[in-house]
């Protein structure tokens, strides 16, 4: 499905430093009953985020009311193990469109780009950074600038470019999905498998 | 000639077209689905106006979310009924062929498709599930998709893909007795982190792999995904061929000796060049436990834990607080621990060699009082062979639970949970926190240290029971 295009997103991040953070925490097996693809943000990061009986865990950063918006800091090897399309879901669903980190799971990372959240790898000195200035300042501001291919901590200035291929990048500036660009050339495909 | 790869030649072979500045359309020969991955690829279809592009090339059966007990009834999570009958209903509504819940061929999708011969060699194989690796054990290129691309495949026959990295990962040499080839993919797992081949695609080679079954290929393959791998495979040989020779979908007559034919021309060439190129030596290779909650953080059954010697940082908190859930503390031994269920299944190790290596083990013996023992067949194929030579009564008498078909407890979608706080010394592929139910302690070894976990009652090395 066409999803929200991609430009320029200017926000407050939250910070989640913890490292090898897999799609089984941001997304327990037991929520991914849905037939739909509705609801998923409720149960982001669920066992990290409640207890037992569904009280929420004061210690855990989407609890903790200092930090807020749309974009999500993560540590290395973010979105690891199962391929599960739900955790990004439930991220976009709970309202991040933009997730960094210094090292993405590669399944994660193409389920991110096929639904439209910008996944943005920067070098662990530049994530260091970010989580330094966010913690010390919850108020920071970072800005994601997809057509330029830079993040930029706005308090201090300072940026890092990131790279995206141009075919994903266009689909994102523009709302595009692949299967769109895939049907435009059903001709081509039927004459490969032909040939097969 | 350039030199390729054996993942050069199926990958090349199947680039529709190259996208400038993009990835590649890359076709799919084989689509696997099941009921938890592919009912909202179906919704968008509707939404979209569009059908399956090629039903024949998708096959679909349920086992995620089913519950392992009286799979004859109505299923009766309500959530897990709606998710099978609309398997169901998808794939009436589109001719796709489905190996229902009881019916002959069910099992889990990663067992069942090499079972059946519709993995072969040279195929690209998808799967809205990242243990599809396990396919590659056949020399065909197969890893785990998104439910965008779930959706790509069967609007398509493609999905958009960027060509991985190359890496190899030769073991050499011999095995040693109680040394298996789970025990291999955890030695490597923990020599390279969980994140150690994200980015590539491994084909794993040397002499230790080539002398080991099918089943034995596929267990080592399906953790591929476990160290950031997009998939792994291994070179068709004669133990593939003999194999597949016979089975269902496997060709036949003719067609099998011109598939043979082509199946032998799928290796790396001599000279062909790896991004990346690691060597192992199969007699460093002991039986292997996990301690934490990614598979890298594997450790020799007769091991300590590592100490936060030169961790810092977020690396040291990460490493702590995965050692706090788990309940253990750095430097300390993990053999002679307390262990209260032994989990035998899963698309790793679920397949008929696997019960038969625990069953062997245990007969004759009882399972330690502390121990609750489940082993579930991979699929109904695996639970009839197991039934048919005799292993299901050994298990039985030693103490095990048999239950039906499906992920159960790997995963714990269904009722299947090992409860929170609890240790369960398991044959799958997580031990993320939570993986097994919430607050449920993992801790992942071969099937044979779990059979010895099972009868002592304490994380064991296999190889000091029964040596007399």
């Amino acid at each position: 499905m066409a999803y929200d295009k991609f430009t320029i997103l200017r926000s407050t991040a939250v910070p989640l430093p913890t490292e090898n953070v897999d799609t089984d925490q941001i997304i327990p097996a037991r929520f991914l009953k849905a037939t739909e693809r509705e609801g998923f943000g409720d149960n982001l990061f669920r066992d990290w985020r409640y207890d037992v009986e569904g009280k929420p865990k004061k210690d855990f950063v989407l609890n903790d009311p200092t930090y807020s918006g749309k974009i999500l800091v993560a540590g290395k090897n973010f979105g690891s193990g199962s391929s599960r399309e739900h955790a990004v879901w439930a991220i976009y669903d709970y309202g991040f469109r933009c997730v960094v980190s210094s090292f993405f799971a590669d399944i994660f990372k193409n389920n991110c780009l096929n639904i439209g959240v910008l996944p943005v790898t920067v070098s662990a000195e530049f994530a260091d950074k970010l989580f330094a200035a966010i913690q010390s300042d919850p108020s920071t501001e970072i800005e994601v600038n997809l057509p330029e291919q830079k993040i930029k901590l706005l308090s201090t200035g300072e940026f890092e470019s990131f790279d995206i291929n141009e075919y994903k990048k266009d689909n994102m500036t523009n709302g595009f999905d692949d299967i769109d660009y895939l049907l435009n050339m059903s001709s081509e495909i039927d004459a490969f498998a032909a040939s097969k | 000639m350039e030199k390729t790869t054996l993942f050069d030649k199926i990958w090349d072979s199947h680039v529709v077209k190259s996208v400038p500045a993009g990835p590649d359309v890359f076709f799919i020969d084989k689509h696997f689905i099941h009921e938890v991955t592919s009912p909202v690829a179906f919704l968008n279809l509707e939404k979209r106006g569009i059908g399956v592009k090629n039903p024949s090339r998708t096959v679909a059966t349920p086992d995620h979310n089913v519950p392992t007990v009286d799979q004859d009834q109505t299923i009766k999570d309500k959530l897990s009924r709606m998710q099978v009958e609309r398997l169901r209903e998808n794939c009436a509504k589109y001719g796709i062929e489905l190996h229902d819940l009881g019916s002959a061929h069910h099992g889990i999708v990663h067992v069942i498709g090499p079972e059946l011969g519709i993995t072969q060699p040279g195929m690209t194989i998808v799967c809205g599930d990242s243990h599809t690796s396990t396919h590659g054990a056949f020399g065909a290129i197969a890893f785990g998709i998104g439910t965008s691309e779930v959706e790509m495949v069967l609007a398509t026959q493609c999905i958009m893909q960027t060509k991985a990295k190359k890496m190899r990962i030769s073991v050499n040499g011999t095995l040693g007795p109680g040394v298996t080839s789970k025990d291999i993919i955890l030695y490597i797992i923990s020599k390279i982190s969980a994140a150690g081949a994200t980015g590539y695609f491994v084909e794993y080679a040397g002499s230790a792999i080539k002398s080991l079954s099918m089943e034995a290929r596929m267990t080592i393959c399906n953790m591929s995904i476990e160290m950031g791998a997009r998939g792994g495979l291994i070179a068709p040989d004669e133990t593939t061929f003999n194999y597949l020779e016979g089975k269902q979908y496997a060709p036949k007559g003719a067609d099998w000796d011109k598939a043979v034919a082509y199946w032998k021309t799928l290796k790396t060439d001599d000279g062909a060049v790896f991004d990346k190129e690691l060597v192992f030596e199969a007699s460093d290779i002991e039986p292997m436990i996990t301690y934490g909650t990614n598979p890298g953080m594997g450790i020799k059954v007769t091991e300590n834990i590592p100490t936060t010697e030169g961790m810092e940082g977020s690396n040291k908190t990460s490493y702590l607080k995965s050692l706090e859930y788990m309940g253990f503390a750095p430097g300390e031994a993990v053999k002679g621990k307390l262990v209260d269920y032994v989990f035998v299944g899963s698309c790793t190790n679920g397949r008929i060699e696997d019960i038969r290596s625990v069953a062997q083990f245990v007969k004759g013996h009882q399972k330690a009082a502390n121990i609750t023992a489940w082993i579930v067949p991979g699929s109904r194929e695996v639970e009839k062979m197991a039934h048919e030579e005799g292993l299901v009564k050994i298990l039985e008498e030693a103490g095990f639970e048999l239950r039906q078909p499906g992920c159960s407890a790997c995963l714990a979608m269904n009722d299947d949970k090992i409860p929170s706080g609890k240790y369960a010394v398991s044959t799958s592929n997580r031990n993320f926190e939570g993986r097994q139910g919430p607050g449920a302690r993992t801790m992942l070894a071969s099937p044979l240290t779990v059979a010895a976990v099972a009868i002592t009652g304490r994380i064991t090395d296999p190889r000091e029971v029964f040596h007399n």
